[in-house]
């Protein structure tokens, strides 16, 4: 009764936020459809709000609330680890880049599913027989407990740290520019939602969560590419032809060449939107954000502990091979909704009102609804506003779960407390770390309003492929292998990582901005700055009669003073500062991902340190480990103990 | 199970063990190698060969989209191949061993 009625106020203080969120500015939604919005909205979270009170009940012991009692199977994991590594990134992110970049943006989806196959062949079913809960337990099965659950716990909490960042700051981006909500109420929202899920229904909840909002993910993907690709009667050259002789699609790639455009016809700007290289310049970066995702996912821990929920490693190994059919499929829809987008929206008015693209996927929803002044049309951009709320959710949670259990599991009972805690002390541990680590991340989250946190997922799977991943590999397959190398390795992988961004052109250059800011303003050499051309275009307009050139001079003349604005106000705001955040003026290397050097040093690293300490334990308990990894024998069972 | 001791080194020792061991690692690396090859030819192919991804087959898809599209079919394939060879073999060969294992136990 208690725990109902605490549930009940947690609600209660969710809704009273939702109604504060109605005062609104401009947004994606129309203000006459909102209230459609928060319906879609309203029902997806009574719908979670549900589970997460039906798994409360459930909850009662650790292996309930890390690992959702191991009764999980293998197809409900296999949506879960879809549903947790599907972020908003990957859906309207990667929607957005192929319809402003065609091919490219295809491109760069396929290293998220090849990603897996790591996880299936090498990781997935070695850790669900030889782990429990966390890292932490896999590395210190043959290391020293200690020591490998500190430098687990540490990685564990800033790679988690690092993408949820990038999640709420990214979040609240995006539900300001769907629906208006102010970004605080939309960080503080998602932040008390997710809450609720993980510390009264801990990782059963977090799991049908990840579900629910897979399915609904899938189902509006699916539903977009019925009716982008029907006109075309499903054909898949008859659909593609139509993309390259669409006028928005020439019109972009024309757009994105400038000058080099000029002597190309209209059917070969088309077809240019299907070959590589509008987007992705530096093949090197690729590789090295290639190698980052196909080891970095294997790695990173909220994909490492959705395979403790399952009974088996048979179940884990079904789970991955469901979660690459979902995932690729996922990806397979995206071509078809960033080419529906380019063709039916067109890329001038998706980055009208976000530059990334993030936008394509909902108006594209919109359009094919019936447009924005119909309720169909409404109703499918709330569907996807709301699908993409739900997807932030539900990643957010499993990330807020691996680290409070890292925090709990790996530090609080394994070190401090020596394994010797009651399970009602663990249980309680684990929702107390929750807390924390929620409220850290709606602290985060307001605190790095307007930061540039694009680069943080990519530097979290940077950091898992350099550190975690190593440190597994190795313990898992290197009979050598042993806690000084794991320490070693997990550090200088970390920092590597770390510090490659710091100096790499990721970051902030004050210098770099005002320049550009400059220019923008006052042009160079060979064109005029915007200050001027504005000029010129209020001089031309009242002499101009025709209305439609009229309405063009009047549009550019907008763009020009947003641009002007923008640019002053990167003037102001960097007036004062000179260097970036590590007190350089430019970037020391060029490589913006860097998991080409420092995931090398961090397998290296593993290798020396375990080559020149010795380890009594790692080398004693190496026979252990191999036999149950490959068998099963002892594996965590399905109860708990 | 009940937690006996159990006398790791000993099935460790196990030819059983040892051949599945030899199996898991030869087909695990072999269809690990393929596969990362065959991921890093596409960023390689665009940067290096884009004449090549240029040049049309089927209507207007080109051989990169193409290329692009076969790299779902190859995952998807990787890991049916695997899923299948281990359901149907690794998995009756561990079973073998967890079975008498118990006869093992270290006395």
């Amino acid at each position: 009764m208690k725990k109902l009625l605490k549930f009940s106020a947690w609600t209660g203080a969710l809704s009273l936020l939702s109604a504060s969120a109605l005062a609104a500015d401009e947004a994606a939604v129309a203000d006459g459809y909102k209230w459609l919005t928060f319906m879609v909205f309203g029902g997806i979270i009574a719908l979670t709000m549900y589970i997460t009170y039906r798994a409360a009940r459930r909850v009662t012991s650790t292996s309930e609330f890390y690992a959702a009692g191991r009764s999980i199977s293998g197809v409900q994991n296999g949506w879960a680890i879809a549903g947790d590594y599907l972020s908003a990134a990957s859906f309207l992110g990667i929607a957005g880049l192929i319809s402003l970049y065609g091919y490219d943006g295809f491109m760069y989806s396929v290293g998220w599913l090849m990603a897996y196959i790591t996880v299936l062949l090498v990781i997935a079913e070695p850790c669900r027989n030889i782990g429990k809960y966390t890292l932490g337990d896999i590395l210190a099965f043959r290391n020293d407990p200690k020591k490998s659950k500190t430098i687990a716990a540490i990685s564990t909490i800033t790679i988690s740290t690092f993408y949820l960042t990038a999640q709420m700051v990214g979040g609240g981006v995006l539900i300001k520019t769907l629906i208006g909500i102010e970004y605080e109420v939309s960080v503080i929202g998602v932040g008390i939602l997710m809450l609720a899920y993980v510390v009264f229904g801990g990782m059963v909840a977090t799991t049908w969560v990840q579900i629910v909002k897979a399915v609904l993910l899938v189902t509006a993907s699916i539903v977009l590419v019925m009716f982008t690709w029907a006109p075309y009667g499903f054909s898949v050259p008859g659909y593609f032809t139509a993309v390259v002789s669409d006028a928005n699609v020439q019109a972009q790639v024309a757009r994105l060449l400038g000058d080099a455009a000029n002597n190309m016809t209209l059917e070969e700007l088309g077809q240019r939107f299907l070959e590589p290289g509008l987007f992705l310049k530096n093949p090197i970066d690729q590789i090295s954000l290639g190698m980052a995702l196909v080891l970095g996912t294997a790695g990173l821990p909220h994909i490492l502990m959705r395979f403790f929920t399952v009974p088996t490693a048979q179940e884990a190994r079904k789970s991955v091979i469901w979660a690459m059919g979902i995932i690729g499929g996922f990806y397979l829809l995206t071509l078809f909704l960033g080419t529906g987008a380019a063709m039916f929206v067109g890329a001038e008015q998706i980055t009208a009102i976000d530059k990334g693209g993030n936008m394509a996927a909902p108006l594209l929803a919109q359009y094919l609804g019936g447009g924005a002044d119909s309720l169909l049309g409404n109703f499918f951009l709330a569907f996807v506003a709301a699908v993409a709320f739900a997807t932030i959710v539900a990643v957010v949670a499993g990330l807020v779960l691996a680290s409070a259990s890292a925090m709990a599991h790996d530090i609080y009972v394994g070190v401090i407390k020596g394994d010797r805690a009651t399970p009602q002390e663990q249980v309680r541990a684990a929702r107390i770390s929750s807390i924390i680590v929620g409220i850290m991340a709606i602290v985060i989250g307001i605190l790095a309003k307007g930061q540039n946190v694009a680069h943080l997922v990519a530097l979290a799977f940077a950091v898992a492929a350099s550190s975690n991943l190593p440190a597994i590999f190795l313990t898992l397959y290197w009979k050598r292998c042993n806690t000084h190398g794991v320490v070693l390795g997990m550090l200088v992988g970390a920092f590597s990582a770390i510090a490659l961004v710091m100096v790499s052109p990721n970051m902030t250059y004050p210098l770099a901005i005002k320049a550009a800011a400059n220019k923008v303003l006052h042009g160079d050499a060979e064109n005029s700055g915007a200050l001027a051309k504005v000029e010129e275009l209020k001089a031309k307009l009242p002499t101009i009669t025709d209305a439609a050139e009229q309405a063009q001079v009047s549009r550019s003349i907008a763009k020009l003073e947003r641009d002007i604005a923008k640019a002053q106000g990167d003037l102001k705001r960097y007036e004062n500062e000179t260097t970036s955040l590590v007190g350089l003026e430019k970037p020391l290397i060029t490589l913006k991902n860097p998991g080409l050097i420092s995931i090398p040093l961090g397998f290296l690293c593993v290798i020396i340190g375990s080559l020149l300490f010795r380890d009594k334990r790692s080398e004693e308990m190496w026979d252990e480990l191999y036999v149950r990894q490959h068998t099963g024998i002892h594996a965590e069972g399905a109860h708990a103990h | 199970m009940s937690k006996r001791k159990i006398n790791w080194s000993a099935i460790d020792a196990d030819p059983r063990f040892q051949a599945l061991h030899r199996k898991k690692t030869t087909f695990l690396w072999s269809l690990m190698i393929f596969s990362v090859l065959y991921y890093f030819m596409l960023p390689i192919g665009a940067a290096y060969f884009p004449e090549l991804f240029r040049i049309k087959v089927w209507g207007v898809l080109n051989v990169g989209l193409l290329f692009a599209l076969s790299e779902f079919v190859v995952a998807w394939t990787v890991a049916a191949v695997y899923a299948k060879r281990a359901n149907r073999e690794f998995d009756a060969m561990a079973q073998e061993i967890v079975k008498t294992a118990h006869q093992l136990v270290g006395r």
